[in-house]
């Protein structure tokens, strides 16, 4: 096999595994801060790119320059749901939590079943079909966009967690709960603002995921399970845990797919997620609690 | 304005609601018994397909074929049929207890499933009840080895579907003068895929084909990105395609040749996907120049443009293809049993199925007869292109209506 070739899909791999990254610190930036496991995590991607398609199809909006726009509708969505509904369940025991998510991710798919139909729907920009080409290395166009943007969005939420005083508010929710409600902070608030965040990443992620894959609502479960092996695999609670996880992940699968067989892709991501869990528990980037 | 009583205008006493109840009941009941009915009424046919669930776009499709078929059958002067819809759900067990529930509600015919799995749980039902079963598609061939009375196949087995691929590649190198002497076998992994695979592997060696198969890819047909394989495929330098797959996976593979800059000298499709509407309108010049080796319909035959007629009129934009044809004629083939039965009685339209002898039908090949074992085995299998959003039968020659375009043209050349 030309030497080219492990290149050309390593760097497929990479890219690909920024925009896992970028889904994945979603949940882990939720499960942080207000220690809710976000289930319906995969189904609001798919809110996300079924709005980036409608857009496209009706009034032929490129996906990425409605990024922003379309984040700040999944930021109001997850602030909405955090505030209305998942704070009454802060308290409560973990099943209930659950169960209150996994119902949300089924009436999400159901929703899209009905609105959008079973099946696949695609964006198809102008920029489709193009890579660049740099000496043997062929970079599909598409996923090197999707790769700037997730770096992009992602330095922003490093930038708002250690250099907004929001974002140090929502930290100190993180680190002490108690404390945080005795100095005075709006907690409730801070939660929604937090859920609002990680849904906003999540709905980034879909924007520029649905420039490389086809919708459809069945696919939300799919990345719900692939957002876990990654925050588990980098650490839960850790964002640049998220960050490595997706590209270790990415770049894994990809591989795997060269070296052994593609149909076995999937098998060695949760190789990995085996190998984390009985050498390292707490994650690649995570840190070791004491019970 | 006063209200009339209903006692001093009512005509229907108690007692005669009582004695019809009764007479409706006693007829009910004896209707099992009473069907050998004098033609004029419709035959009742039960129609299963897979309307929802992973193959509902599919079973859809079917139901086109369905839609279109009242006209054609009136202008033939055949008798009607009263179509009685039933949803498989894409699911054997459903398909099974559709399949008993139509017949409970007096279901004369059954035609479906599409599904092999969903269309051996019918037959078992059909052959149990003594029903008439013409099945649509379904090419696993162990359906028509049972033994069964009562079941029949208007679709090609997956044995004679290879076989008649293979026919055609070679007839196909022999027009263009051109031939792949190395190909890549890329599949999908699932049931479909791996059975042929397998058959694959069994027939291809029979035949003395120019190429060889460097590499065999297996993926995912619920796969995301399929750039892996592509970029494995390409690696190997081989100058054919070979592929089994469906049809998502099949835009995705496309996608991925154009981004990876590679045109192989052509693509030769062992299934679905790359014929299929919806990567046509998906994919626009792009989707030009791939060969699908399918259960196929002549172009040339009458009834062939009659049906394109009435599809284009019902469903505008849609090209006919083998969900509409086949699903037509096991519809055709029970109007034609019915009225040469003249009875809606099921041994009697089941010998008058085993006995048809239909001309002018759709499908490639001399006509729709059915051997001992209830299986059409005069159907041949035909080779399309895609060229501009259409579809072009380039082999059999006696079916083909235009000549394949070769090699296929370079992608980043399409303007």
């Amino acid at each position: 096999m030309p030497a080219d070739i492990y290149l050309n899909v390593a760097v497929g791999g990479v890219l690909t595994g920024l925009v896992y990254g970028l889904m994945a610190l979603g949940l882990s930036v939720i499960f942080g801060v207000v220690r809710v496991v976000n289930f319906a995590h995969g189904e609001m991607m798919t809110i996300a790119m079924y709005i980036a398609v409608t857009l496209f199809s009706a009034f032929h909006l490129d996906p990425l320059l409605m990024l922003v726009p379309i984040a700040a509708v999944l930021f109001a969505f997850g602030y909405v749901l955090q505030a209305g509904m998942i704070n009454a369940f802060i308290t409560r025991p973990e099943h209930s939590q659950f169960l209150l998510l996994v119902a949300l991710a089924i009436i999400i798919v159901n929703v899209l079943l009905i609105l959008f139909g079973p099946d696949a729907q695609s964006v198809q920009t102008s920029y489709s079909f193009d890579s660049f080409q740099i000496g043997p290395l062929i970079v599909d166009a598409t996923k090197a966009y999707a790769g700037i943007a997730a770096i992009v969005v992602a330095l922003a939420l490093f930038v708002f967690f250690r250099s907004t005083r929001v974002g140090t508010a929502i930290r100190a929710c993180a680190d002490n709960y108690t404390g945080a409600l005795v100095v005075g902070l709006d907690v409730k608030h801070l939660y929604a603002l937090t859920f609002g965040l990680g849904a906003a990443c999540v709905g980034a992620a879909g924007v520029m995921l649905v420039l490389i894959v086809d919708v459809t609502p069945p696919l939300g479960p799919a990345y719900t399970l692939l957002a876990f092996v990654i925050v588990i695999t980098g650490g839960l609670g850790s964002m640049p845990g998220a960050l490595i996880g997706g590209l270790l992940i990415g770049l894994t699968e990809a591989m795997a797919g060269l070296l052994f067989t593609p149909s076995a892709k999937s098998m060695f991501a949760f190789a990995i997620l085996v190998l984390v869990l009985l050498f390292r528990p707490q994650g690649i980037m995570g840190k070791r609690t004491t019970s | 304005m006063k209200r009339k009583s209903p006692s001093k205008t009512a005509r229907l006493t108690r007692r005669s609601f009582s004695a019809g109840l009764g007479a409706a009941g006693f007829v009910a009941g004896t209707a099992p018994f009473n069907i050998v009915r004098a033609q004029g009424a419709a035959l009742k046919v039960g129609v299963l397909l897979p309307r929802s669930g992973v193959q509902a776009g599919i079973g859809q499709d079917c139901q086109r074929g369905v839609d279109i078929t009242a006209g054609i059958l009136k202008d033939l002067g055949l008798p009607a049929l009263q179509i009685m819809n039933a949803d498989t759900e894409t699911n054997v067990e459903t398909a099974r207890a559709r399949a008993e529930k139509l017949i409970g509600e007096g279901a004369q015919l059954l035609v479906g499933a599409f599904d092999s799995g969903q269309s051996s749980a019918i037959a078992q039902v059909a052959e149990q009840k003594g029903i008439p079963y013409v099945i649509n598609i379904a090419a696993a061939p162990p359906i028509t080895e049972q033994g069964y009375k009562f079941v029949f196949r208007n679709f090609p087995t997956a044995g004679m579907i290879l076989r008649d691929a293979f026919v055609d590649q070679l007839q196909v190198f022999e027009i263009t003068g051109g031939a792949p002497k190395t190909a890549v076998f890329m599949h999908v992994n699932d049931t479909f895929g791996m059975a042929m695979k397998g058959g694959i592997g069994a027939v291809m060696p029979k035949f003395n084909l120019p190429y060889k198969i460097v590499e065999t890819i297996a993926y995912d047909p619920a796969a995301r990105d399929l750039s892996v394989e592509i970029s494995k495929a390409k690696a190997t330098g081989a100058d054919a395609l070979l592929m089994v797959s469906r049809l998502n996976d099949a835009i995705l593979l496309t996608r991925e040749l154009v981004k990876q800059r590679w045109t192989p000298m052509t693509i030769l499709s062992m299934g679905p996907g790359w014929y299929e509407d919806q990567y046509l309108k998906t994919l626009g010049k792009l989707s030009d120049g791939p060969l699908s080796f399918v259960p196929w319909y002549d172009p040339n035959k009458k009834l062939s443009k009659q049906l394109e007629a009435a599809l284009a009129k019902t469903h505008a934009g849609v090209n006919l293809n083998v969900n509409h044809v086949y699903t037509f004629e096991a519809l055709l083939i029970a109007a034609d049993a019915y009225k040469r039965a003249g009875s809606t009685d099921p041994k009697a339209l089941a010998d008058a199925v085993r006995t048809t002898n239909i001309k002018d039908n759709v499908t490639i090949g001399p006509g729709i007869q059915f051997d001992a074992k209830g299986q059409n085995d005069k159907i041949v299998g035909g080779t399309i292109q895609n060229r501009g959003g259409k579809l072009i039968t380039v082999a059999p020659k006696e079916a083909a209506n235009g000549k394949p375009e070769w090699p296929l043209k370079p992608y980043d050349k399409r303007g």
